[in-house]
């Protein structure tokens, strides 16, 4: 692979150094722990072309656009690009980075939009990875709302990282709608370092893509509060591994966690929840649920919390589930003259409904209950 | 003919088997009491009648109408006019009460050939007849049955039969659950629906709801079978003498 064309010099020494420690670290296989249940040789051999995504970025003019020369302080400290290779990777392309401020205590009341769309470059004649990076700074006291869009069409790589700073008593609410193309592969981090008394939501869609991974980690102070909900649906032979990390660092935080799935054909889900406690995170409240919903025979699930509590003093909670439409709800339903197939749509609907009614963005919440009406007019055929 | 003709229905849950010859026949008009000891296959009567599929039929016939009823899907039962007011209604988190009473009444109003309604439309026929169940309109933006009291469910299936308009309506047990002034509200609403065109089949365990809801024939259905026929009166002696006798061996009928 080769890098962009040199930028300013801290950012090429980083990327120099993200680069080496990717030569290093490799792609992950199955052998490690972190990558067990998804397999991303298909990532490993295919030869990509690196482009910048189309990225556009739409929000009130009391957002801070900043030139990457203020984002020194800031990029790469939250997303660590020692363990994980594809944030050494996403490191090492630096280029297509989209830096935000919000001022301290102002409140943006428009969501800021942020698509990335993987242009079609026929053109160069072969497959393309895009490595958007996005920044996002959250003054003291502040309040937005981010929404984060991934597309594209045919077969390409996405790896994303997003690192959120959320300041202290600022409130963030973050969503991110995964709707890449079917035989794309998607990679993403996100990373939240929440501040003192601050509250930070995110909510992760994850629709298109064959290979998806998606991390998801917060790291809370003193009082936080976070939220990671999350819905997948996927059909076909689709791969999706949700990892997520809450990291009680200090006293008082809170945490709240929904993961829900629907998986069809022979997809294959994958949810890691890992909650750590430490020590000094005395009072700590943190609830984990993940739910999945298998419409067939061949689909797989595999879910796993993952708590490493070091205080005494906390309150842990986490369940998942796996199940079937429930045969007593499908026959009261066509008891009142309901098909079968429409029933089974209203009841998967229904299944993924707390999640969006979780989702305070109306125009985001309008058009992911239509792209639902038409997914499971496919899965009840 | 008769709108129902159950013939020696014979059906099984796993290898159990539950109902063990039912024989009855109901004509449109008519209203069927049928009652009998806890356990004895009411409900799996009623449940195999709207064509749930956990109960296996092994033997007997059901005919509908003119048309052979087993053959149907539980959907096409619905939209041929049979309807099944559930002993335990099911919760359906998730589904709004509205959605789903507006999509089966357009489906059961499509295959009648009949114009779907609007949502304005709809509403203005939900309306009407919520007022006759003295049900709280809420109820109808919440989630099917969830969270519910017992005779707010209860409410709600013959609040739903109201609007479905059925040709037969089996009501497993309406009257559990409700408290005097419910039982009233849900029996002047079955009253409401009575007329010559339709028949009703109303299981129940008690001679109360039968004062409000007065049958024209009462059965008993004990051990699978239906023992013993007759008119309202045989509610009121089953009140006071309870299905003992039933079980006693026929020699033994009399002996005191
Ligand atoms: N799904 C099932 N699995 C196993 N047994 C069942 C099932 N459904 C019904 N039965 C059994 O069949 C018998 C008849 O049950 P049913 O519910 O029809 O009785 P019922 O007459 O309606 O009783 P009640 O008056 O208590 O409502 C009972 O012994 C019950 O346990
Ligand atoms: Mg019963």
């Amino acid at each position: 692979m080769t890098q962009a064309p040199a930028a300013e010099p801290w950012m090429q020494a980083l990327r120099d150094r993200a680069f080496a420690r990717f030569s290093e670290l490799g792609f992950p296989t199955t052998h490690n722990e972190e990558w067990r249940f998804t397999n991303v040789a298909p990532i490993a051999r295919t030869a990509f072309i690196p482009v910048a995504a189309d990225t556009l970025l739409a929000c009130s003019e009391a957002v801070k656009e900043l030139g990457p020369g203020r984002a020194e302080a800031h990029l790469a400290r939250y997303a660590a690009f020692d363990e994980n290779p594809f944030v050494a990777l996403n490191t090492a392309f630096l280029g297509n980075v989209t830096v935000l401020e919000i001022p301290r205590g102002v409140v943006i009341e428009q969501p800021i939009q942020i698509t990335h769309e993987v242009p079609e470059r026929p053109d160069l004649g072969t497959k393309l990875a895009a490595h958007p990076r996005t920044l996002i700074l959250v003054g003291e006291g502040a309040q937005c709302t981010i929404v984060e869009t991934y597309k594209g069409a045919g077969t390409y790589f996405t790896n994303a990282v997003t690192e959120i700073v959320v300041g202290d008593r600022a409130v963030v609410d973050h969503y991110k709608l995964q709707q890449e193309s079917l035989s794309a592969f998607h990679i993403s981090t996100l990373q939240a370092a929440i501040g003192r008394s601050a509250t930070f939501a995110s909510h992760s869609i994850s629709l298109g893509g064959a290979l998806v991974r998606n991390d998801a980690n917060a790291t809370l102070s003193e009082g936080s509060d976070a939220t990671l909900n999350g819905l997948y649906i996927v059909n076909g032979t689709q791969h999706v591994d949700n990892h997520t990390l809450i990291d009680h660092a200090m006293p008082h935080g809170t945490s709240h966690e929904l993961y829900k799935g629907i998986l069809d054909g022979q997809a294959h889900a994958v949810f890691n929840g890992k909650i750590i406690v430490r020590k000094d995170a005395q009072k700590t409240d943190s609830k984990q649920t993940n739910k999945n919903l298998v419409l067939s025979d061949d689909a797989v699930v595999d879910t796993k919390p993952e708590l490493q509590i070091f205080a005494d003093d906390v309150r842990c909670t986490h369940g998942a589930t796996i199940g079937q439409l429930d045969a007593e709800s499908l026959f009261y339903m066509q008891s009142r003259g309901i098909g079968k197939r429409e029933a089974r749509r209203l009841l998967t609907y229904a299944f993924a409904q707390d999640v969006v009614d979780r989702i305070k963005v109306q125009s985001l919440r309008d058009s992911l209950e239509r792209i639902l009406f038409e997914k499971f007019h496919e899965l009840a055929e | 003919m008769a709108l129902l003709e159950i013939k020696d229905l014979h059906a099984t849950v796993g290898d159990r088997e539950i109902l063990k010859g039912i024989n009855l026949s109901v004509n449109a008009g008519e209203v069927h009491a049928i009652m009998g000891p806890n356990g004895s296959g009411k409900s799996t009567l009623a449940q195999v009648l709207a064509g749930r599929e956990l109960y296996v039929v092994t033997a007997g016939s059901v005919t509908y109408d003119g048309q052979d009823l087993l053959e149907m899907s539980p959907e096409v039962r619905a939209r041929e006019g049979i309807f099944l007011a559930f002993q335990y209604p099911v919760e359906i988190p998730g589904v709004s009460n509205m959605y789903f009473l507006k999509a089966a009444l357009n489906t059961i109003r499509k295959h009648r050939g009949i114009d779907e309604l609007d949502a304005m439309d709809f509403l203005n026929v939900v309306r009407d007849k919520m007022q006759i169940m003295k049900m709280d309109q809420t109820l109808l933006n919440r989630p099917v049955n969830t969270g519910f009291s017992g005779g707010e469910k209860k409410r709600n299936e013959i609040f739903q039969m109201a609007v479905l308009e059925p040709r037969l309506a089996v009501l497993d047990e309406t009257d559990s659950g409700l408290d005097i002034d419910a039982l009233r509200v849900v029996a002047a609403g079955v009253n409401a629906m009575r007329s010559a065109e339709r028949a009703m089949i109303v299981v129940t365990h008690y001679q109360r709801l039968l004062n409000e809801i007065v049958p024209d024939f009462v059965h008993v259905l004990a051990d699978g079978r239906i023992v013993k026929s007759g008119g309202k009166e045989l509610a009121v002696e089953l009140e006071a003498e309870g299905y003992a006798d039933l079980y006693e061996e026929p020699e033994a009928v009399g002996r005191v």
